[in-house]
């Protein structure tokens, strides 16, 4: 197929005379994945030779690149019989992960149970609840791996009722981004992408999207970004020196590690919105500043990287919500 | 004046380990300094040149003290200091 160099108002990759299929889906459950790429301009102009490109994981249904793995392991997990609806799926996630496993749990009728931190905003405790999921909540002192451990607690006490689905260790995490980002990311711009970037949280994006990635005929440099110190304020990710280390985590994958400032994952979380029309969430954000990085130290090439999910995600509290209670 | 300070996990591993420390100051800025001569590398975690980093929370008693006075909010004998980092986890 024919590329051109896009104009505002023409897409870069069109096909069906430049209308696109309109999806039209048996359940939620169908929507996952086949998200679109936008290409940086605004942001990346300092690197004006690199074509740097956003995938939006925010289109899916449930709001996150969560979406691909919760539905993964849940998927792989009916199929082999570890999860039923007799059985309760419980994991520790205050985050996306959780959103994800609560509406396709409600979609599919199985029962979801969630470990968080109690520092986890009113308004997301709330939109979890409103899919039916139980809410159990750990130490706020103790931040996302006081939940793991919790959790774990939770599974010995009673390992009759759970299936632990452990996004962690569950090798249906990465496979996730393996089958879906990966190729995806290949299909939207196989023919140019030079590097990928994507930050470290449970790993899954990054060892399943590499791992893809590295099937392709050309070499693809895969870069991960992580937060630069143990207290950080870029949710959903993790700083690998300090944390439990995740089971599905393989330092050899990423060809380099990239330590990001939260105040520089912030900011440009900000940049994006005004100058690029797309309020993305902090991990995100910190994604686009270390893609952007990339770009300008290589000068020539293509790089890719995710927006994990919406910056409304992550509001602040209203006033009346700033008491945290111990 | 001694001061009960509640370490979050992550930064644990300047006070070796110990969830409380007790540090000395009559406001919660000389308190992040005693905390800083006795954990060094405290402050830069917790502050930058213009206060307390944005994704840190401090506790003076259970109040943020962003909506008190800030690093010149003041303590008194019996008054906790608590540490939390803004964000409550994810993934």
């Amino acid at each position: 197929m024919a590329r051109k160099q896009s104009a505002v108002g023409s897409p870069e990759n069109s096909s069906n005379n430049g209308r696109a299929a309109r999806p039209l889906w048996p359940s939620i459950v169908d929507g996952v994945g086949n998200t679109p790429m936008v290409r940086l301009r605004s942001v990346a102009s300092e690197a004006p030779g690199v074509a740097v490109y956003l995938k939006l994981e925010y289109a899916n249904p449930g709001g996150s690149v969560k979406d691909r793995p919760a539905l993964q392991m849940i998927k792989d997990a009916l199929a082999d019989g570890r999860l039923s609806k007799e059985k309760t799926l419980i994991d520790a996630t205050s985050g996306n992960t959780g959103i994800a496993y609560s509406l396709y749990g409600a979609a599919l009728g199985l029962r979801i149970a969630l470990v968080m931190p109690e520092n986890v905003s009113q308004a997301r405790k709330d939109i979890i609840r409103s899919f039916g999921t139980e809410l159990i909540f750990s130490d706020p002192m103790e931040g996302s791996d006081g939940a793991i451990r919790h959790c774990q607690a939770l599974v010995e006490q009673d390992p009759e009722r759970y299936f632990y689905s452990n996004q962690y260790a569950n090798p249906s995490n990465p496979k996730a981004h393996y089958l879906g980002t990966g190729q995806e990311i290949l299909d939207q711009v196989g023919d140019k992408i030079t590097h990928f970037v994507a930050g470290l949280g449970t790993s899954g994006t990054m060892m399943g999207t590499t791992r893809r990635l590295r099937e392709h005929g050309r070499p693809i440099t895969c870069i991960a970004m992580e937060p630069d110190g143990a207290l950080h304020g870029l949710e959903g990710l993790k700083h690998m020196a300090s944390s439990i280390v995740p089971p599905i985590y393989d330092p050899t994958v990423p060809d380099e590690i990239l330590p990001v400032r939260t105040e520089d994952g912030w900011d440009m979380a900000d940049r994006v919105a005004k100058e690029e029309g797309m309020h993305i969430g902090h991990s995100a954000g910190a994604n686009v500043f270390a893609a952007v990085e990339i770009a300008k130290r290589i000068k020539q090439g293509c790089v890719v990287t995710i927006a994990c999910d919406r910056g409304d995600r992550y509001f602040a509290p209203m006033q009346w919500e700033k008491h945290y209670e111990w | 004046m001694s001061i009960t300070v509640r370490i979050p996990t992550p930064l644990r591993v300047l006070t070796k380990d110990q969830d409380e420390v007790s540090a000395e100051g009559k406001t919660v800025g000389e308190i992040v300094e005693s905390l800083e001569g006795q954990y060094p590398g405290m402050k830069d975690r917790l502050c930058d040149e213009k206060g307390v980093r944005r994704f840190v929370n401090i506790y003076a008693n259970d109040e943020d003290i962003r909506f008190l006075n800030n690093l010149d909010t003041e303590l008194k004998e019996g008054d906790s200091v608590t540490i939390v980092p803004a964000i409550a986890g994810g993934a």
